[in-house]
């Protein structure tokens, strides 16, 4: 790490250090580009994974950008803070599309949330709002007065161009693109539509059969939680991550909680622990089980939604006796959980155990095997290594391009590190290795769960924890790894009860972002296959 | 289910009455009951889901709790086709357009229930900038269930009152609700579509 | 065994005692016509409803149990609802191809069941050319589904239409090219003389190998002839909506419903006539006694019972399979099914030219 900071300093002696546990860099936006350009390329550096980019708004000190980085290859992260230029209206930081796939996608959210305009973008368009929204939600000075933007029945205003702002001769100008040619044939896929798995929607130029071009237009789920957040203290937060990926419930809020913990120096007792790792695994096995379910569905197998439907409602049986919901559980808290295991929890998880392998053998029988299944999975939306991680794609999605992103496994929290598990990594990256892995994923959340249920210690569920909570000034970054990747919340504090910024990174994003790249040249029936294999859930994408 | 079973009888007794009112033909009253008995045993849902609720939703279809024991399998995937809309889920300012023009593109006759805090009323995103605070103000609603989300159980329940409701309804002459959607209609009108 | 062509014949001459011949035809056209018509309608509701519950209880749930004893009158409050349902009029659409296509597609296979062979004597019209004929109605179908595809204006329905068109243009090469098979070693394409040729042994055992190869094809060729899972591309669900129908309301949309079961009825109904007899009993040669006993069975029931066993055979592969992609789906007819069969219509040529059969 001190070499990499000796290394910055010599190339760009204007940037400012920071150290707390990583790496912090302050720099001006004018030597943005090439800093970053150096952060990816350079050997001993190549920070070759973009985790997220945190648009901020500081008030009088103006609008930035704080970008989180890792090293594959070294896990290390550091982080890099921009300040923009240009005053509040048209404030202008340079873009790294060119380095980081996913930039395309991350720049478009902070122009859509601080109206920051990111010079050389070439698709300059609102993420997740109409064209014609007055403001931008999440600066500080934003009116939400719901006369200025009220809810219409009328068709939103839709355009095939784009905007780009691209620099000539010292002036940064602004130039209009095609997203569509004229003579494209494009068929509308959703946001109304069986295979997107909710209100996603892509634009797709087909030529016959074959997949020309993906819009992916987003927006249909956006509910804002991030602006909520920093209207609401501290554990009234924490509802809302079970209301991201429902499926991730557990994970979501173990990671905001131990955020907030480490936060406010709140130990937790070792019983607790086990049992958030104990909740995020049996949700990773019910996670998966929609998945396979849902994913054989869309491939036209309905029968198997029902099998593997019939091990989550076990699981949720097993939740709903502990934390009384079916799905938004709301169970982690601050300190702790929230109630004590239900008396019947360790023999009904027992039972759990038990059938599981039976029923994993089932479905491979059934549907693995299958030669139309196989046709229809092998080979199709292969998604390599490298592009895995320049697009950010974790999670079972990126392990089954061989990159092994588990969080579990490289920056291990909670009582991961003490666990004998392995991470399941397939090389191939096609549909069939997305689906693979998430078939193994269930047996080695299985091993993980044999090993912590019958030696739950005792102790306290719960700690005292003061019950109005303010956290220290300052600014936290923590990941887990959520039932579909690498789930990071981003908080920044003012020392007051509330989160100045709370920015949740989603692991289906780049799932969602990466389709087009990988759908390219296949027929719209793999379009399907490929969106299934990517397992997104749209409120995740949206937030 | 009997009838002392269900929670709210005094909202079907006031339809009944309100119906009731003018009188009814004998033949006619006797083919209504045949056609009301038939559009009730049958109500097909549209699969639209947004967000959690969907997925219950996806357990109402499963084996526990398997709602085609009632005739609502058969989920269709065109508006045209079906009869009912389950909003499960959220409504978001962009999302609003899309749902309104799937509403008008469902055949006549069309129910739509309100499933979970969020269609009701924005639930726990009331204070967010981009969520619609409720359904009621774009389609007109039949059914609420409230819940977040709503059990299974519960959305059974709800579409166990809609088929109540259809139940006791006019195809001919009479007072109906298909006044009082053209009245909810007239004061929220579609806009023309120019293409 | 009994003959129900007595029982026509007899309606005929008591209808020839009061009036002219041509009257008493029209008339007998107008009986034969509702009486279609009501099975039609009662074959497809039981076809619902069958389907419903067999799919059900593969998916370990109970299916429609509510409406009438056992759920049976479930698909009975499904027509009264979609009889009524509103028809939506469309703008910017081809207004009379529009509402021509349903009519065309379930013409067709009304039409279709003019020959099949209900019971002994129990037959609309017996020509000589049956089989053919009945090849060459069912494809009317598909153009009624290019129409309705084309007609509605919309993106889904066209590519909807136009797998369809590609796909059921490819296998009903390899339906006539089963049912060529099998004529070889009938020896005619009467319907009847076919039924007749199976009365010692039903064709599938007696024609042995190509037989069995024939059923095979046949019944891959029929799924897919008849749009179902894992052939169900023009209107996968979880691609196109609703495939070519999506536009389609009320009854409109309960004729496509409607035919589609009814030519699952028909495939089946010609796989039995063309492998397990027909409506002939099963008879294995040497056991009279048997045979004797399985002639008290009526042909209709045999028939119809058979229909339904290889229609529960379509269903399974429906709710067991995945869906094909178009591509694949292509390669399996033109690549491997269509050079088998032509094998296989050679090899029945030489086992019938050589007598090999049983």
């Amino acid at each position: 790490m001190a070499n990499i900071q000796e290394k910055i300093s010599k190339l760009f002696p204007q940037a400012t250090f920071e150290r707390t546990d990583i790496l912090e860099v302050t720099i001006a936006d004018e030597q943005w580009h090439d800093l970053a350009h150096a952060l990816r390329h350079d050997a001993e550096m190549a920070f070759d994974f973009l985790v997220t980019i945190v648009g901020m708004d500081w008030k009088e000190q103006g609008l930035g950008c704080i970008y989180e980085l890792i090293s594959t290859a070294r896990n290390e992260r550091i982080s890099v803070k921009v300040m923009a230029t240009g005053d509040r209206e048209k404030p202008f930081v340079h873009s790294v599309y060119d380095l980081w796939d996913i930039a395309t996608i991350y720049e478009r959210e902070v122009y859509d949330y601080f109206g920051i305009i990111f010079i050389n973008n070439p698709d300059m368009r609102r993420l997740f709002l109409n064209i014609d929204w007055k403001g931008y939600p999440l600066r500080k000075d934003y009116n939400d007065d719901p006369n200025i933007n009220p809810v219409s029945i009328e068709n939103e205003r839709q355009t095939d161009f784009t905007d780009t702002w691209v620099e000539r001769d010292g002036k940064i100008v602004k130039e209009e693109r095609r997203v569509f040619q004229p003579e494209d044939f494009v068929v509308n896929i959703g946001p109304q539509h069986p295979a997107t798995h909710g209100v996603l929607r892509f634009r797709t130029a087909v030529d016959g059969e074959i997949i020309k071009k993906i819009d992916i237009y987003l927006g249909y789920i956006h509910r804002g939680v991030e602006k909520i957040c920093e209207m609401d203290t501290y554990p009234q937060t924490l509802h809302f991550m079970d209301r991201l990926d429902y499926f991730s419930a557990h994970p979501y809020h173990h990671c905001l909680c131990m955020l907030i913990e480490e936060a406010a120096g709140i130990q937790i007792s070792r019983r607790a622990q086990v049992i958030r790792v104990l909740m995020d695994e049996l949700s990773r096995i019910a996670s998966h089980c929609l998945f396979i379910g849902t994913y054989c569905m869309d491939l036209g197998a309905t029968t198997m939604l029902f099998y593997t439907l019939r091990v989550r409602e076990q699981i949720l049986d097993i939740m709903e006796k502990t934390c009384g919901a079916r799905m938004t559980f709301n169970y982690d808290c601050i300190g702790g959980v929230m109630q004590d295991l239900h008396p019947d929890f360790v023999k009904d998880v027992h039972a759990l155990l038990d059938v599981l392998p039976a029923n994993i053998k089932e479905y491979n029988k059934i549907f693995t095997g299958n030669v139309i299944a196989r046709d229809r999975m092998e080979d199709v939306g292969v998604l390599t290594r490298e592009d895995a991680i320049s697009w950010a794609v974790t999670g079972p999605n990126g392990r089954g391009s061989g990159w092994a992103c588990d969080v579990r496994k490289c920056a291990p929290y909670s009582i991961y590190s003490e666990l004998d598990f392995e991470e399941v990594v397939r090389t191939e990256g096609d549909s069939m290795a997305r689906f693979k892995v998430r078939m193994d994923e269930m047996v080695q959340s299985a091993r993980i769960i044999a090993q912590l249920i019958d030696n739950i210690p005792d102790g306290e569920y719960c700690v005292k924890v003061p019950k109005v909570l303010k956290l220290p000034v300052g600014h936290w970054f923590k990941m887990v790894e959520g039932c579909r990747g690498t789930f990071g919340i981003y908080l920044e504090s003012d020392g007051s009860t509330m989160p100045y910024r709370l920015k949740i990174a989603p692991p289906c994003l780049p799932a969602a972002a990466v389709v087009d790249h990988i759908t390219r040249g296949q027929k719209i029936a793999d379009l399907i296959t490929i969106g299934g294999s990517m397992d997104y859930i749209v409120p995740d994408i949206d937030r | 289910m009997p009838y002392e079973a269900w929670k709210d009888n005094e909202y079907i007794e006031k339809l009944v009455k309100e119906l009731q009112e003018n009188g009814t033909n004998v033949i006619v009253g006797k083919l209504d009951q045949l056609i009301n008995w038939g559009r009730s045993n049958s109500i097909w849902p549209l699969t639209f889901a947004t967000s959690c609720c969907g997925i219950e939703f996806v357990s109402l279809g499963a084996a526990r709790y398997d709602m085609a024991r009632f005739g609502w399998e058969v989920a269709r995937a065109s508006p045209r086709q079906a009869d009912f809309m389950m909003v499960a889920g959220t409504i978001v300012h962009r999302m609003v357009p899309v749902f309104r023009r799937l509403y008008d593109q469902l055949a006549e006759p069309k129910y739509v229930i309100a499933c979970g805090s969020c269609a009701i009323s924005g639930g726990p995103f009331k204070k967010s900038y981009h969520v619609a605070m409720g359904i009621e103000d774009i389609v007109p609603v039949d059914v609420f269930v409230p819940g977040c989300p709503p059990r299974p159980e519960a959305m059974i329940y709800g579409i166990m009152q809609l088929s109540r409701k259809i139940k006791v309804e006019k195809f001919f002459g009479g007072v109906n609700r298909q006044e009082k959607q053209e009245e909810f209609l007239k004061a929220h009108p579609v806009p023309e579509v120019n293409d | 065994m009994q003959d129900l062509s007595v029982g026509t014949a007899w309606i005929h001459s008591f209808l020839l005692g009061y009036m002219p011949e041509w009257l008493a035809v029209t008339l007998e056209c107008l009986l034969v016509g509702v009486g279609l018509m009501l099975l039609y309608a009662v074959l497809a509701l039981f076809y619902i409803l069958f389907e419903r519950k067999v799919c059900a209880y593969f998916q370990c749930r109970l299916g429609p149990n509510r409406v009438g004893p056992w759920g049976l009158l479930q698909s009975v409050a499904d027509m009264f609802k979609i009889l009524i349902k509103e028809l939506i009029s469309l703008n910017h659409i081809d207004k009379f191809l529009f509402a021509l296509a349903p009519y065309l597609v379930i013409i067709a296979s009304m039409l279709a069941f003019a020959v099949l062979p209900w019971g002994n004597g129990l037959q609309i019209i017996d020509f000589n050319v049956g089989i053919f004929f009945l090849l060459a109605v069912s494809s009317i179908g598909v153009l009624g589904i290019l129409l309705a595809g084309w007609s509605s204006n919309n993106k889904f329905t066209l590519i909807g239409a136009l797998r369809s068109g590609a796909q059921m243009v490819s296998y009903e090469l390899s339906m006539g090219l089963c049912v060529v098979t099998m004529v070889v070693i009938a020896g005619s394409m009467s319907v009847t003389d076919i039924v007749m040729a199976q009365e010692h042994l039903w064709f599938i055992f007696s024609g042995h190998i190509p037989a069995i190869i024939a059923f095979v094809i046949f019944m891959i060729a029929g799924t897919a002839e008849t749009n179902r899972g894992p052939f169900d591309l023009p209107e996968a669900e979880s691609e196109l909506t609703a495939g070519y129908h999506t536009e389609y309301s009320g009854i409109h949309f309960g004729f496509f419903y409607l035919a589609e079961y009814l030519n699952l009825f028909i495939v089946s109904g010609v796989a039995a006539l063309l492998f397990f007899g027909g409506w002939m009993p099963l008879h294995i040669p040497g056991f009279d006694a048997f045979n004797n006993v399985m002639n008290y069975i009526p042909s209709v029931i045999w028939f119809i019972g058979k229909a339904i066993a290889l229609s529960f055979i379509i269903i399974w592969f429906k709710w067991t399979f995945p869906r094909l992609r178009i591509d694949q789906l292509l390669t399996l007819e033109w690549k491997y099914l269509l050079p088998i069969n032509l094998f296989n219509l050679v090899l029945m040529v030489i086992v019938v030219t050589y007598n090999l059969y049983l």
